[in-house]
């Protein structure tokens, strides 16, 4: 099936089986491996992309599904060479160890800013539960949260 | 003058790269011509292969291969146990199943296809047949008489018996004066669960017979050595390369079935193959951590001196053996007395088979186990005694010191266990949440106040007392534009030691931390190495980049003494440039390296170049030691339990980077917190694995915890040359007592001595119910 889709500010087309999913086109077709895939099932969220400004975990969304949309990856966040402040606020308070639920945490974290650009820690706590880190215990993540709140980009 | 990195926050220098999707784990790798590989895998405890047909699978679309356990026998070499212990029964571990099945997941047949969505389609057409067979999970019923067999070879189900003893017993015996406790723990089975599961991309050179294989592990160096062994391919054209590691916990210190069946796929395909295992093969085929049912007599004085210790320990293995099986409980019996001056001590270990998936290294691998037992046992004699188990603690601390020779034969080293739980007491508020608790229980309201202190053994560790070598391997090479470069051996997965191991180079040599590049994880670049397990990297690790730095430091100073006419002992390195100490005579740093490598002018004899390695054997390991204070609040209506506070003091020796201390001590927290209330893997009676995704096995989230107030003291080691003791586990280690006993403290009116974890509220509130029972009913002695 042909599909058009707006990645990262760039439109493309492809044409794909109906069944690949979302993340298997980010990684596979478009090349962009900064999504990772950790359980296959919606639960852990390393594969959470932002579709069309809602964080979206890709393992369980077909790309023909996201035909149309606009999506960022985490490869899209950073602008004119400079960090997102979600991203320097997890370098600045070490809020990741092996990164590989980084790219999807910083996603989701992303959607929580828009939404509430000063939450509570608590706050910040039930945004991401939904996505799983077995390295930092969650605190610094919560701490990088905080520093990008109070560091909004210009 | 000396630019001081050592004791810094330094943010780390790995994160650029994985904060906006540039780093490479081996799925993100893509090769030339690369084909994917997926395992048909056993769905029963126990069974017998009556056939594997593959026919179907062969003929799907863009299938290549179709592999069973007879396709590959004799030509690929079993899974490698490298526990060596007194009469240990270690069974052969085929890559894939041999006519019979023992655990749920063991690999059956693998499929190679051109493409992953292939693969699975193929694979679910293999169609195995099988005879079902009685399984045994429980370790009691395994080595009862007549029990089904894992393995019928064997004649039983028992792979070793160990014994340590220590003290003199007879005088305990003796003494009628002593109160005794005996109680039952058991030590669930849990996931290591890694974030990213397990992957390996295997590719075969037939022209150049040549092995290179990426894989997500810990270790490297005995990868390569292990694969070239099964595979057959001469060790010195094999190569392992870790690109990025997602996490691994110990889950990823072994050698795996699958990373055999991969390189002999490459190696019969002449291509390179993939495989990336599943949530749900992760759950069931990584291996799993404890799995120990613990029976313990404490033997004490009424004053709450405690005097002797016994506990038979039955250890589950899993159904087979995988790299260090059988040595894990082993640093339980080790570790049983922690940190306490208790004289007498027996334990007796017994290894068990059972039908279910290997049990190995998850993080602390053993010592959680040994620090749950005795700092259980602590609770227990305060409770037994009405004493504050603060009171029952410092009665049986050795007094602080350099080298304390415990019951068990180890010798701790540094040790001032008085001083940590001094800090715990003054930054939880010990005394007012006492008081909080009087007043809340007058309310009805459950308060528990939880202590754990803890020692550790770390940095493993002396080569006499390890499997296959203690040692680590550091190189550092100055480049000739004066950049840089450490080898370490040591291969590490989110610790951040790119960042610490530039910090000790960096401050060594008195160059900029960012004109020092720390690289890992591949063989052919690393000379030699053991790998990142056992809170060692830094410890062992650091060490050997640490003496290596000194090496080029001290070759430099005698290049620059050459060209300054000075005394090398007189040179000062520091901010680029190499001084005089009166700061008369200089040279830039990068003046000497162009003297190393142009070599014109070096002193007579001296050798071109800038590059030096040094293998570090560390005398002994390190005990870094700690006190934790968990606060719970129960539900009296639902058995619901909330940890309102966590307090931890840790002492890792001295802190090179205290944002990587904090960093881990949090991770290590979580985990422990996981196992103390929620996590738990289990198999039904046919060895059924009823925990087999996420939606069962209750990983951590980020609403179940509370902030964590941590804080250090910093008693040095002088085991090595840095100080440090080692970090990694010690947040695991601590806080899994910490909150059982916090717990049971605030049930402590119920009369309820002991519950087994997780403590889930069903198993609390149905406690609560039938708690108004008179304690004594609980008692068992």
């Amino acid at each position: 099936m042909k599909i058009r889709i707006k990645i990262n500010g760039t439109w493309r087309e492809d044409d794909v089986e109906p069944r690949l999913l979302l993340v298997h086109y980010l990684r596979e077709v478009a090349g962009l491996t900064g999504t990772h895939i950790g359980c296959e099932s919606s639960l852990c969220g390393a594969c959470t992309v932002l579709v069309n400004g809602d964080a979206i975990k890709s393992c369980t969304l077909l790309a023909v599904q996201a035909g149309g949309a606009e999506i960022t990856t985490i490869e899209g966040l950073a602008r004119d060479g400079k960090l997102h402040p979600l991203q320097q606020g997890f370098w600045e308070e070490h809020g990741l160890q092996c990164g590989f639920c980084t790219p999807g945490m910083i996603l989701a974290c992303h959607q929580l800013l828009a939404r509430n650009p000063h939450p509570s820690r608590e706050e910040i706590r039930h945004a991401i539960e939904g996505n799983l880190c077995r390295c930092t215990g969650y605190q610094h993540i919560i701490k990088a949260v905080e520093w990008a709140a109070e560091h909004p980009s210009e | 003058m000396v630019t001081k990195l050592l004791g810094e926050r330094i943010k780390r220098k790995e994160d650029p790269r994985l904060i906006q999707g540039g780093a490479h784990y081996v799925d993100d790798l893509k090769l030339d011509g690369m084909l994917y590989m997926s395992f048909a895998r056993s769905p029963y405890g126990h069974a017998r292969i009556i056939s594997v047909n593959t026919e179907a699978a062969r003929n799907a679309s863009g299938v290549v291969a179709v592999l069973t356990g007879e396709d590959v026998r004799g030509q690929l070499g079993f899974v490698p146990c490298q526990a060596e212990m007194e009469g240990l029964k270690i069974p052969n571990h085929p890559c894939l199943a041999l006519e019979r099945v023992r655990y749920v997941g063991e690999p059956v047949a693998a499929v190679v296809a051109t493409d992953r969505y292939l693969a699975a389609d193929a694979t679910a057409q293999i169609e195995a047949g099988y005879e079902m067979l009685p399984a045994v999970t429980q370790m009691e019923q395994a080595l009862e008489p007549g029990s089904p067999l894992v393995h019928e070879s064997l004649g039983d189900n028992l792979a070793f018996v160990e014994k340590l003893e220590g003290g003199d017993w007879k005088s305990v015996d003796a003494d009628p004066s002593l109160k005794v406790i005996k109680q039952r723990m058991i030590n669930q089975r849990l996931g290591p669960l890694a974030m990213e599961t397990r992957g390996v991309i295997a590719s075969y050179s037939p022209g150049e017979d040549s092995l290179t294989v990426w894989s997500s592990t810990q270790i490297p160096h005995l990868l390569k050595t292990q694969l070239s062994i099964m595979c057959k391919v001469d060790e010195s054209r094999c190569r392992v390369i870790t690109p990025e590691v997602g996490g691994a916990f110990g889950s990823k210190l072994n050698v795996y079935g699958e990373e055999g069946v991969a390189c002999y796929a490459s190696k019969w395909l002449g291509k390179p193959v993939k495989w990336i295992e599943s949530r749900r093969e992760n759950l069931a085929g990584t291996i799993h951590g404890r799995d120990q049912i613990d029976d313990v007599e404490i033997y004490f004085r009424p004053g709450g001196r405690v005097v002797g210790l016994k506990c038979h320990i039955l250890a589950d293995m899993g159904a087979y053996h995988q790299l260090l099986t059988p040595g894990i409980p082993t640093l339980t019996s080790l570790m049983i007395l922690g940190c306490y001056d208790i004289k007498n001590v027996f334990v007796e270990t017994k290894g068990v088979f059972t039908n279910k998936m290997a049990t190995d290294a998850y993080r602390g691998a053993g010592r959680p186990e040994a620090t749950y037992i005795i700092e259980r046992v602590m609770d227990l004699v305060a409770h037994e005694l009405g004493l504050d188990p603060v009171d029952v603690r410092l009665k049986n601390f050795p007094a602080p010191g350099k080298e304390i020779a415990l019951a068990t034969g180890v010798n701790y080293d540094s040790a001032n266990y008085q001083k940590t739980l001094k800090k715990v007491l003054k930054l939880s508020g010990y005394s007012k949440l006492r008081k909080e608790q009087q007043r809340l229980r007058k309310r009805g309201k459950l308060l528990g106040i939880g202590l754990s202190t803890y020692v550790e053994i770390c940095a493993m560790g002396p080569s006499s007392r390890m499997p296959s070598g203690g040692w680590e391997s550091g190189t550092v090479r100055v480049e000739p534009t004066g950049k840089v470069t450490v080898l370490t051996g040591a291969s590490p997965h989110g610790q951040g030691e790119e960042t610490s191991f530039a910090q000790i180079v960096a401050e060594e040599l008195g160059v900029s931390y960012d004109d020092v590049t720390v690289f890992h994880g591949d063989t052919a670049q690393v000379p030699m190495g053991v790998g990142t397990f056992g809170s060692r990297t830094t410890a062992v690790g650091g060490a050997a980049v640490y003496h290596a730095a000194r090496r080029i430091k001290k070759k430099m100073a005698r290049i620059a003494a050459h060209k300054l006419g000075v005394k090398p002992g007189d040179l000062v390195f520091a901010e680029g440039m190499i001084r005089s100490k009166d700061g008369a005579k200089s040279a830039r740093f990068t003046d000497i390296v162009d003297e190393a490598y142009y070599a014109r002018r070096l002193p007579s004899g001296m050798e071109p170049g800038l590059s030096e390695m040094y293998v570090f054997e560390p005398p002994n390991f390190t005990y870094p030691f700690g006190a934790h204070v968990a606060v719970t609040e129960i539900d009296e209506q639902t058995g619901e339990i909330r940890l309102r506070n966590y307090f931890a003091v840790d002492d890792c020796g001295r802190i090179l980077n205290p944002l990587l201390v904090d960093g881990q001590v949090h991770g290590g927290l979580a985990q422990g917190i996981g196992q103390a209330l929620w996590e738990e893997v289990v198999y039904d009676e046919n060895g059924q694995l009823l925990t087999g995704t996420l939606m069962d096995y209750a990983l951590p989230k980020a609403d179940q915890f509370p902030w964590f107030e941590t804080a250090n003291t910093e008693t040095r080691t002088a085991v090595n040359p840095l100080g440090v003791k080692g970090v990694g586990e010690a947040g695991t280690i601590g806080s899994t007592p910490a909150v059982v006993n916090s717990v049971l403290d605030a049930l402590s009116s119920f009369g309820v001595r002991h519950i087994d974890m997780p403590l889930k509220p069903e198993k609390i509130w149905r406690l609560m119910r039938q708690g108004m029972m008179p304690e004594a009913a609980h008692h068992d002695s």
